[in-house]
């Protein structure tokens, strides 16, 4: 299992060092970028945990969707010419404290807790399985996220264009 | 503690929650408020997936996920047209300054 541990790790370190260059970097387009290795990541861990295809949704739907549309945010709201892309930082010492404490707390808590542990068995396809969900035991939820999305995004777009 | 288990993501998705409220609650910018949101989503659906793999609940988890994939476009779309409405009435989305409503 060493190569599973190493890669673990790297797909942690990515994540978490990306993650954190997102919320410290002054330029905005960087911390885009940078947001963007954060979710490859996110998708390795989930392809270590065995669920192949959220890992495969979330590449396309965080990466090539919600990702474009911050960084149509950033290019729509900042004034390119006069160099603009900084964002400023406010409360940065409390928010430090309060921060480290939280992850502190759910570090502890997490850590004392013994929780289940289910030997997981190896990792196979889990689309068929996560279909089968959809359209039975979870159809009408399925139905009402659609209608959501329709109506999240024809209200974003007719907001918009106003 | 040598192998991988429950607890290694759990650690990392805490801290990937803890990074992604140091970003809503410092930033300036609109846009990377939503960031900071992202991550956290991103952090919650780790959680989702670790448990589905190491509570023994099936694909069920898996699919929680995907919800919360489905919501967080619908969020992110919702969330950056009000913002470009903000930038069209104040010329700036600076979270601190936009406080017309405040006396």
């Amino acid at each position: 299992m060493a190569t599973y541990d190493v890669i673990f790790y790297l797909f942690a370190a990515i994540t978490l060092l990306s993650a954190f260059f997102v919320v410290t970097t002054k330029n905005i387009v960087y911390a885009a970028f940078s947001l963007l290795f954060t979710f490859f990541g996110v998708a390795g861990i989930y392809v270590l945990l065995g669920a192949d295809f959220i890992a495969v949704v979330q590449l396309v739907v965080y990466v090539g969707g919600i990702l474009i549309l911050l960084i149509f945010g950033v290019m729509l709201t900042n004034r390119i010419t006069s160099v603009q892309m900084k964002t400023g930082t406010l409360q940065i010492v409390p928010a430090v404290i309060g921060v480290a404490l939280f992850i502190g707390a759910m570090l502890a808590a997490l850590i004392k807790t013994s929780w289940k542990n289910f030997n997981a068995e190896l990792p196979v396809a889990t689309t068929h399985s996560i279909g089968l969900l959809l359209i039975q035991q979870y159809a009408v939820v399925f139905e009402l996220l659609g209608i959501i999305l329709l109506i999240a995004l024809v209200g974003a777009a007719s907001m918009a264009r106003k | 503690m040598s192998q991988i288990g429950l607890n290694h993501f759990l650690v990392v998705s805490s801290i990937l929650f803890g990074l992604g409220i140091f970003g809503i609650v410092t930033r300036k910018n609109a846009v990377m408020v939503l960031m900071g949101v992202e991550l956290v989503l991103n952090s919650a659906n780790i959680n989702f997936i670790a448990f589905a793999k190491f509570g023994n609940f099936g694909y069920q988890g898996q699919v929680m996920a995907l919800f919360v994939i489905i919501l967080a476009a619908a969020e992110a779309a919702i969330a950056l047209a009000i913002v470009l409405n903000i930038y069209k009435t104040f010329s700036n989305v600076n979270v601190d300054e936009i406080d017309t409503l405040k006396d």
